[in-house]
């Protein structure tokens, strides 16, 4: 292995922490060439050496890992990735080195580890799976691995939208892509290489008469200076999807030294009308003997290192083809002063013109030498007679299978074309999207050149794009090719690979059809074949060609396995940009929200909001210490509460008062104006949804309070039966949650607070429990509402948003001035639990109004929105379980646990209910906690056995009314 | 990718922009209504493979209901419409029945 030609200046890199040299324009893939490294990976499974096998997206052996720490990227081909000054480049799945790896013991080991290995071996003990049998085979049959630790790098998703989108940028892609920029259309050129051309720029082919490179570069500036055309090169699309997508990968920094405000990658989502798929074909390699020894290549990557790299990967090179194309890989490194001998499988092949080199027809390469690097090449000759042949570097060609990936990815099967023996993809197997070139199974240049024109034409007419009359194409050589001879492995009786990333050898999938998996997808899964990162590329046709062979049935009748996206590795980072830490979701921030945290409080969600969980004051060394003293402050003088995060659902006009008698099961209507009412909102499957208070501001004026946590649920539900079930209604509304700040003031000492605050009576004449109406803060209209969460006497002030900050500062220092100050969502559980109150916990979907003993809210005067389901026998049978109060008479319960009668085994079978929200009262003492218990209400006074078999807990509790504090509701009212 | 245009706002948007909200043109049975009638409003649902009548919403958008006809193989959409419909408007049947002659769904063809 050797640089020939200078292609560029020198960049200095290093592999295995040793540095190296390369170019400007290698991959590392020809920059470990030209450094003549042979070995640079450890197979999967059998842990051989391996060398570099292609020149690009397809690479199943030379998977490397760039960069270190944080942000080292696995299992990158070291084919595709670009070198640049500093790249840090490592090889992988080996120990303790890539030239010593204490596993490759596997590879003695293979007469035991062919298919089905693991299934058979790894079945019992089933207890012996978690510990010993996956850490092992993680360990020993693996690739890369991520480092473990953050990535704070960054990614990005976009949007892109096109009239055609070219994909692949060999000679059918350009004349595709011309004949867009020409036509006037917006034009997306996608290529998965660094630089644009396709085979053009890997062959030393020529166009009029030129090199093809002139040609290449004088399209590209033509497309490049088009306003209407975006090239983007270093984009694989990944994926044909629905309505004319597309998804790819732009690899955006990868070739360059990090930078930490470019992206790695970007995502992208391309919108195509019309599509032109130009990817070409992948050269298919041959099985014999040994045929992955380092210095075994594809005939067709030879000739691309020689003439885009200037790297001879041998200097006694065979070439082993069953077609005319390895001919040219052939001449050419002979050109090069390389010793080539050229084996042909064709009996009646007769040497290339001008080829100086030993020529050999009928004949195979049967084995190989050279454990560290191919050392010899057995030739099989058309007589049986065998020899021996020093190579260093062995040039496969079996063959081109079209690269239809995409076409596949609608569920379209290819169809197998004899002539050609390939699978050709079928017109319509993704809606708008062509093919054109050798993807399409035409494989001479002017072919391609011809096919890109023609069909980005045909795909342009139909888009009614006027069309300039079609330019001229370059001149192409004279090229006669004949026949290939189908081979798809050469008789013998070592192993012989398929899929040289997983290890896959003919004999494991003449195994997987002996044990009847001879079904290909059977196959497939059997022997992993095609799984790994290259999703079998290389060797999908070869395997299915060779399973064709041992079940006696032609390809066609084999089919070919389901080709999914995406069609090369893609990273989650890039399908998941934007979406981490902050950017995850969406946050919603209270009006107190700073202040809050101003005062230490540790904020929770609750969704997508954030509110304070406690207050905690010096001293305190345990949540629970705040949380019982904010109790008492709502128990015995005042505290506030922000409650702006209730949804609120502004609802008006002459029906407003119909339409909630609809979605409500109780009367809205008959409610008096500066009125309150609790209402419960059901499911059509008469489940409950929410609850919440909904005050009537007017005669054709209401508005409604829902929960925090089915806001968006509601208003979801009631945009649908406003427009699918009440047409006809002259009602209107819209969510005015984030239009105020709403705070409770609840407490013995709210009226006194809030007498100060208004200066008004509030006396209960006036303001009666669930009254409300607006009130004035000096020059602030805001809205008060007498409602209480807590049970004791309370009020809800609102005012317009932006004075919430200002309200919440005014009422925390006058709560304090009375012995109170503000509680977090802790103690508003705390007081809600001690007055039986529900919330979500308890509503949870499943539970009936029934359940939760409000059947009396349900009017039976009324349709509603569930009351037809509400009232089927089979939701108010007996042995329902029912909402009930609970009081633990030793320990502590836990939300979650289950009920047992007691004295009864804690099984499944004899489960009674479970726990849905527990506290510790500091009112009554006791833990306490709501559940949901088999004929509940009737079991008042009953201990049971409250279980959790997860968290180890098994306590006693007394059945008990849900209500523990005031239950006749005294302090609320006045 | 899914594409739908909301009848409402006229934002033609990609499918993650949308909510799918189940069969479209169903009777509502409320109190009163026969245990068959009920069962097939609560439960009965088509699930054909082809043309079909949906319920979308314009989530991320102006939140409004709205019904959509489209090929539940090919995913290409025929048209939407209004949700205060209780069938399909001639124009989307057209539609339908240009690209799928003879189809039929439930009592509409
Ligand atoms: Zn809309």
């Amino acid at each position: 292995m050797m640089r020939i030609r200078d292609i560029g200046p020198a960049v200095s890199f290093t592999w295995d922490g040793k540095r190296l040299q390369g170019q400007v324009g290698d991959t590392l893939a020809s920059a470990l060439l030209a450094n003549g490294q042979r070995v640079v990976a450890r197979s999967f499974k059998y842990h051989r050496p391996r060398g570099i096998f292609t020149v690009g997206s397809a690479e199943p052996n030379a998977l490397v890992t760039i960069g270190s720490g944080a942000a080292q990227d696995p299992n990158i081909r070291a084919t595709v990735q670009e070198i640049y000054p500093g790249l840090e480049a490592r090889s992988q799945n080996r120990w303790p080195s890539l030239g010593f790896d204490i596993l490759a013991i596997n590879d003695l080991a293979s007469p035991f580890l062919s298919a089905g290995f693991y299934y058979k071996t790894f079945m019992w003990p089933r207890s012996f799976w978690e510990k010993l049998y996956e850490p092992f085979i993680r360990r020993a049959a693996g690739i890369g691995a991520l480092s473990g630790q953050h990535n704070a790098d960054h990614y990005e998703k976009a949007f892109a939208f096109c009239d055609l989108l070219v994909i692949g940028s060999g000679p059918a892609g350009l004349a595709a892509a011309l004949e867009g920029a020409r036509a006037g259309a917006r034009v997306i050129l996608a290529e998965d290489d660094a630089r644009m051309g396709g085979r053009l720029i890997c062959d030393n082919a020529l166009l009029n008469d030129a090199a093809a490179g002139d040609w290449v570069d004088a399209a590209l500036a033509e497309l490049a200076a088009a306003p209407n055309v975006t090239l983007m090169p270093r984009t694989a699309v990944t994926g044909a999807y629905d309505g004319g997508t597309f998804g790819a990968i732009e690899r955006v920094g990868l070739h360059l030294p990090h930078q930490p405000e470019l992206p790695r990658e970007t995502f992208w989502r391309i919108s195509a009308r019309r599509a032109i798929l130009a990817t070409g074909a992948i050269e298919r390699p041959i099985a014999f003997a040994n045929n992955d020894r380092p210095g075994v290549m594809m005939a067709s990557a030879l000739r691309s290192y020689l003439h885009r790299y200037g790297v001879a990967a041998g200097q006694q090179v065979v070439i082993f083809t069953n077609n005319d194309d390895a001919y040219a890989s052939a001449r050419d490194l002979e050109g090069a002063g390389v010793q080539v001998t050229l084996v042909d499988a064709r009996a009646d092949a007769v040497a290339p013109a001008g080829f100086a080199g030993r020529f050999i027809a009928g004949a195979q390469v049967c084995d190989t030498r050279g454990r560290m690097g191919l050392r010899a090449v057995q030739l099989r000759h058309g007589d049986g007679r065998t020899e021996w042949t020093r190579a260093d570097c062995l040039g496969l060609s079996g063959g081109w299978n079209p690269s239809l990936h995409l076409a596949c990815h609608m569920n379209g099967k290819p169809q197998w074309d004899e002539g050609l023996s390939a699978f050709l993809p079928v017109p319509g197997m993704v809606p708008g999207l062509d093919y054109a070139g050798a993807a399409n199974g035409q494989y001479d240049t002017a072919a391609c050149l011809a096919a890109g024109q023609t069909r980005a034409r045909a795909a342009l007419g139909d888009l009614g794009l006027s069309l300039p009359a079609a330019a001229d194409l370059p001149k192409t050589p004279q090229a006669a090719a004949r026949p290939m001879l189908p081979l798809w492995q050469v008789p013998g009786k070592s192993r012989a690979w398929l899929d040289f990333q997983n290890d896959v050898t003919t004999k494991d999938v003449a195994l997987a059809a002996r044990e009847n998996y001879t079904s290909v997808e059977h196959m497939k899964r059997y022997t992993t074949q095609g799984m790994a990162p290259d999703q079998g590329k290389n060797s999908n046709v070869n395997a299915l060609a060779v399973l064709a062979d041992v079940t006696g049935r032609s390809i066609a009748q084999t089919g070919i396995t389901t080709y999914r996206p995406p069609f090369v590795p893609v990273s989650l980072a890039a399908l998941g940009a934007g979406a981490q830490g902050a950017g995850f979701a969406p946050q919603r921030f209270t009006t107190s929200d700073a202040a809050s945290r101003a005062m230490g409080a540790p904020m929770i969600e609750a969704g997508l909001w954030y509110r304070p969980s406690y207050f905690p004051q010096a001293g305190e060394t345990h949540w629970r210490q705040s949380c019982d003293r904010e109790v008492g402050y709502v128990r015995n003088a005042v505290g506030i509460a922000d409650v702006s995060t209730l949804g609120k659902i502004d609802i008006q006009g002459p029906d407003a008062g119909a339409f909630l008698d609809f979605v409500y099961t109780n009367m809205f209507s008959t409610l008096p104006v500066g009125r309150v009412r609790y209402g419960l909102m059901l499911r059509e499957d008469g489940h409950v949804m929410d609850d919440g208070t909904t005050a009537r501001l007017g005669p054709d004026h209401y508005l409604m309070t829902t929960t925090t946590a089915a806001a968006a649920q509601v208003m979801k539900h009631l945009d649908f039966v406003r427009q699918a079930h009440c047409a006809q209604m002259q009602v209107a509304f819209t969510s005015v949650t984030e239009e105020w700040a709403q705070f409770a003031i609840a407490g013995p000492k709210a009226r006194g607070l809030l007498q100060q605050l208004t200066g008004q009576a509030l006396d209960g004449a006036d303001w009666p429990f669930m009254a409300c109406g607006p009130i004035a803060l000096g020059d602030v209209q805001g809205r008060l509402f007498r409602i209480s969460f807590s049970g004791e006497m309370g009020f809800e002030l609102a005012v317009p948003a932006r004075f919430g900050a200002a309200l919440f500062d005014r009422l925390c220092d006058m709560a304090r001035d009375l012995g109170g100050g503000p509680y977090g969502m802790e103690a508003l559980n705390v007081l809600r639990i001690e007055k039986g109150f529900i919330t979500h916990a308890e509503i949870h979907g499943r539970v009936t109004g029934f359940d939760i003993g409000m059947q009396g809210m349900l009017s039976r005067k009324k349709d509603f929105i569930g009351k037809a389901a509400a009232s089927r026998p089979g939701l108010l049978e007996d042995g329902r379980e029912l909402l009930v109060g609970l009081r633990a008479t030793n320990g502590s319960l836990i939300a979650g646990a289950r009920l047992f009668t007691q004295g009864s085994d804690a099984v499944r079978t004899a489960d009674q209910g479970y726990i849905t929200s527990v506290a510790y009262s500091p009112t009554l003492d006791a833990s306490i906690g709501l559940g949901f218990l088999r004929n509940g209400r009737a079991r008042m006074g009953e201990v049971i056995r409250v279980k959790d078999h997860l968290r180890g807990v098994d306590i006693l509790a007394e059945v008990c009314n849900p209500v523990f504090f005031d239950p006749e509701g005294g302090r609320a009212r006045d | 990718m899914l594409y739908l245009e909301c009848p409402y706002c006229g934002v033609k948007g990609e499918e993650t922009e949308f909510h799918a909200g189940g069969e479209a043109h169903l009777k509502r049975f409320g109190p009163g209504s026969s245990d068959q009638e009920f069962e097939s409003y609560l439960f009965a649902r088509e699930n054909p493979k082809g043309v079909h009548f949906e319920r979308w919403r314009h989530v991320n958008g102006c939140g409004k209901w709205f019904h959509a006809a489209r090929c539940t193989a090919s995913l290409e959409v025929f048209g939407t419409y209004s949700a205060q419909t209780t069938e399909p408007p001639k124009a989307i049947k057209d539609a339908i029945s240009a690209k799928r002659p003879g189809w039929r769904w439930r009592d509409f063809s």
